[in-house]
């Protein structure tokens, strides 16, 4: 019988002190036991990341407020211990990784030191001892040459890097209970399998109990022992990893599982004989360091990026983060100015003609963001936002404002939106005035940045879901950029794949994420998380295929 | 670093040139015979024609300026129109009254006024936190002449501490220079602890937003190595810059302290030369303003390098 180490009953937390005010958490409870995983899952605002603070003590003071309940580690009760208590058993008993492997260290002292802390924070070792334990210990989170990476700054690292560095710092003192929230969710697909297979592997090593909180299903299929869904606070369900997959009892988590989209490309559409609306031709974009002293630095961001784009088709560059796709996306834009090659829009050539040469045709190729959030300017109404684009275009601010209406009909949202402001929006809603505002302009492309990597996965599936119904409707070409496989196996019909500036394969979607050609083509689709499950279907990919034949 | 700082000092040459040739043509690019100007308005033709010769103001401008710099490198400003004295000794006597009440007044507020940030910060919302910002309101409104003459009422003439004004140098003796700095550097640090405990607070509640912070929490240190070890450092820029900026503000002259407290600085020289429209002093008072504007300026960038890891030039 294994034992429990984290033991979370009934916890409710609330806005303020005083009672009556808005529970954040309604009365969940959890437990963890020795070498278990337990996966929380839930959408943005589910309150998942509120129980993993709250078990910390690390909730704001004051704002939230843990009203009722327990929360046990290893039997000892933490919502009435003192701060003092608690920081003792931070490190020792009790450790977190957090999301954004980018920010959570301190960005002005080397690493070493910054795990050197938690050991003279908690330990009595002589300065040896210490430096002896952390070495050892960044070695089994298997970072390269520690003896340098002790003494770096965290700008010198990776994502990748930085994370271990922060596994390391948590596990250092062998806590009972890891609490990971949403560790991967910043790194790339390849890095994110490592980064799993090392939490899987110090916690087989150390006997860990570990609370992994996520999003992704995909994530959860890989790593999780049991799950527990969340919505809006409250438990929703939990139980088994295999169980939940297969038959989740409640609606919402069905729902969610539903969301998830397949890695098994959709079926492909026909070949299309519309014309080709955007071509890149050997498209090269060079990054030049100016030295005062000696030789600058040059950095390849894209190079010889060639892609073609017809009517009413959607072309997906994948590729994870600094391959050159964003780079490629806003050449063709030309928010940047490539250094080399060409672009074709609509047959005119734009890749060097001038600024104000180039603004008729600006309107012919419009681009949405990844982040809703920081995509609108807040101090402008939704409408005028809209209506912005063609008012500079000459169109009279009335007619501009009745189409701003039609648009948010378009993408489905109230007319009466046009007076609102952008913070009255939810993250789903914001990118659909994002895709209204760049439809206002009847481009011929639209160019989507990442465009749903924000959402979360219901949101996700309904924005998939209008950008193909617009397309059918308008009949637009999209050059969709995404890191996520799945996304592009759901919308996209033929796929380039970028690696360092370059594209490493190309061809149709079916045909590249199902048989591919090149080896890391091959490595991000193994790097997928979840690979295995069909979630939509409640089943492993293998029992599917078997079905089907 | 060193390469850095060449460069940085490099780049200072053609900043001061610019300041050089603004302060040359002052004179000359005024309407009127700079003779006359600098001659002052009861001045004979033999007293003109004699200005005139000593500036070479008979050749040419290119001539006249390669002239006037050349003097400027030899550590030459010309002579005072109205004691007589050459201007470099004039300032030379003021440079350390300034250098010794800038120097003690931004040494009293960042001692004061970092530590009061960081608490307010820390107990943001609070009681403590909202006592900090009403004195920084405080502060910044009283002038310094109130809180000056007030001081003096009270230490110098009721109680009869430290004496009412004046200025001694350090040289003669750490014990008279330290009585007459007191009251001064007090009067004068008030609007600075009110400025860099503001700047402390704010760039203080942006970062412990950050996640390193919470990193740091969750590592089990106390509130204090969370707050001077991981907050401070990475707040410390803006605060700096504020510091920097103050400090040259201060040494290029604080005209009213210097007047209540009687100190003979270069902020009283300055506004003497205008007021006698002394243009050698003038001119002289320019090109060590920029020049001390300059050098903070680099030392402040140099500071950003040794505090931030990622800033590199």
């Amino acid at each position: 019988m294994t034992n429990t180490v984290l033991d979370i009953n009934n916890l409710v937390v609330s806005v303020g002190k005083k009672p009556g005010g808005p529970k954040i958490i309604d009365g969940i409870s959890i437990q963890v036991r020795e070498r278990e995983t337990l996966c929380l899952v839930g959408e943005s605002g589910s309150g998942k990341s509120v129980t993993s603070l709250t078990t910390m003590g690390l909730l704001p003071k004051g704002t939230l407020v843990p009203t009722s309940g327990s929360i046990k580690l290893v039997g000892e009760e933490l919502l009435t211990a003192t701060d003092r208590r608690l920081r003792q058993l931070r490190a020792t008993q009790m450790a977190m990784i957090f999301q954004e492997p980018m920010t959570a260290l301190n960005p002005v002292v080397p690493v070493g030191r910054q795990i050197d802390e938690v050991l003279r924070a908690h330990t009595d070792l002589d300065a040896r001892a210490r430096r002896k334990r952390i070495l050892d210990m960044m070695e089994q989170v298997h970072l390269p040459q520690v003896e340098r990476i002790f003494a770096s700054y965290p700008h010198r690292l990776s994502g990748g890097q930085r994370q271990r560095i922060m596994i390391a710092m948590a596990l250092v003192l062998e806590p009972k209970l890891l609490i990971a929230d949403e560790p991967t969710t910043a790194l790339d697909v390849t890095t994110q399998k490592q980064i799993l297979s090392l939490i899987r592997e110090l916690q087989r090593d150390h006997g860990t109990a570990v609370l992994f909180i996520t999003h992704d299903m995909g994530v959860v299929a890989e790593i999780a022992d049991r799950v527990a869904v969340m919505r809006q606070g409250r438990l929703v369900e939990t139980g088994p990893l295999e169980t939940v997959l297969r038959n989740p009892t409640m609606e919402y988590t069905r729902n969610l599982l539903a969301s998830v989209p397949s890695l098994v490309p959709r079926p492909p559409r026909e070949e299309s004989r519309e014309p080709i609306v955007l071509e890149a031709n050997e498209l090269g974009k060079v990054y030049k360091e100016r030295a005062f002293f000696g030789k600058g630095r040059e950095v390849v961001a894209a190079d010889k990026v060639t892609l073609t784009l017809r009517k009413g088709r959607t072309l997906g560059i994948v590729g994870e983060s600094g391959s050159g796709k964003s780079t490629v996306a806003r050449c063709i834009v030309r928010l940047i100015d490539p250094t080399s090659g060409g672009v074709r829009l609509a047959g005119r050539e734009i890749a060097d003609i001038s600024r104000r040469l180039l603004q008729p045709h600006r309107q012919k190729i419009q681009i949405v963001f990844q982040d809703p959030y920081r995509s609108l300017n807040p101090r402008v109404t939704v409408g005028e936002s809209i209506a912005e684009g063609p008012i500079n275009y000459g169109v009279a601010h009335t007619d501009a404002m009745k189409r701003a209406r039609e648009l948010l009909e378009l993408v489905g949202l109230p007319a009466d939106a046009v007076s609102r402001y952008p913070h009255q929006f939810s993250g789903g809603q914001r990118q659909r005035i994002a895709i209204a505002r760049a439809l206002a302009l009847d481009p011929d492309v639209l160019v989507a940045d990442e465009a749903v990597s924000a959402l979360d996965v219901s949101v996700q599936a309904q924005v998939l879901e209008l950008l193909d119904e617009i397309q059918k409707r308008l009949g637009i070409a999209i050059l969709f950029i995404t890191h996520d496989l799945r996304v592009a196996a759901q919308i996209c019909d033929e796929v380039v794949v970028m690696q360092h500036g370059r594209v490493v394969e190309q061809g149709p979607a079916a045909e590249v994420l199902t048989h591919p050609r090149e080896a890391y083509t091959k490595a991000l689709l193994d790097a997928a998380p979840g690979r295995n499950w069909d979630f939509a279907n409640f089943r492993p990919v293998s029992e599917g295929v078997v079905a089907t034949l | 670093m060193l390469g850095y700082l060449v460069r940085r000092i490099f780049a200072a040459v053609p900043v001061m040139g610019v300041v050089a040739l603004f302060v040359f043509l002052l004179l000359r690019l005024t309407p009127g015979d700079p003779a006359a100007i600098l001659a002052g308005d009861n001045a004979t033709p033999e007293r003109l024609e004699r200005i005139r010769a000593s500036l070479g103001l008979n050749e040419p401008l290119i001539v006249q300026f390669i002239t006037w710099v050349n003097k400027l490198l030899h550590g030459d400003l010309g002579t005072s129109l109205i004691s007589n004295l050459p201007v470099m000794k004039m300032i030379g006597q003021r440079v350390e009254p300034s250098i010794s009440i800038a120097l003690c007044t931004i040494i009293l507020a960042v001692i004061v006024a970092v530590p009061l940030g960081v608490i307010a910060a820390w107990k943001h919302g609070t009681w403590i936190d909202r006592f900090v910002m009403g004195l920084s309101v405080l502060g910044f409104s009283v002038p310094v002449f109130v809180v000056g003459y007030i001081l003096i009422e009270v230490f110098a003439i009721d109680l009869r501490w430290v004496p009412v004004q004046g200025f001694r140098s350090i040289f003669n003796g750490f014990g008279p220079f330290f009585e007459r700095m007191i009251l001064p550097t007090c009067a004068l640090s008030f609007i600075y602890i009110a400025l860099i405990a503001r700047m402390t607070r704010a760039a203080m509640l942006d970062v412990l937003g950050e996640d390193y912070v919470r990193t740091a929490r969750a590592k089990g240190i106390n509130e204090v190595a969370v707050m001077m070890r991981h907050a401070l450092r990475n707040a410390a820029v803006p605060v700096i810059t504020v510091i920097g900026t103050g400090f040259a503000l201060l040494i290029s002259g604080v005209v009213v302290t210097e007047s209540v407290f009687n100190i003979p600085g270069i902020g009283r020289l300055t506004v003497d030369a205008v007021l006698a429209r002394d243009y050698p002093v003038i001119q002289a008072m320019i090109l060590l303003t920029s020049l001390i504007y300059v050098v903070v300026n680099l030392l402040i960038d140099v500071a950003y390098t040794l505090l931030d890891p990622r800033i590199r030039y």
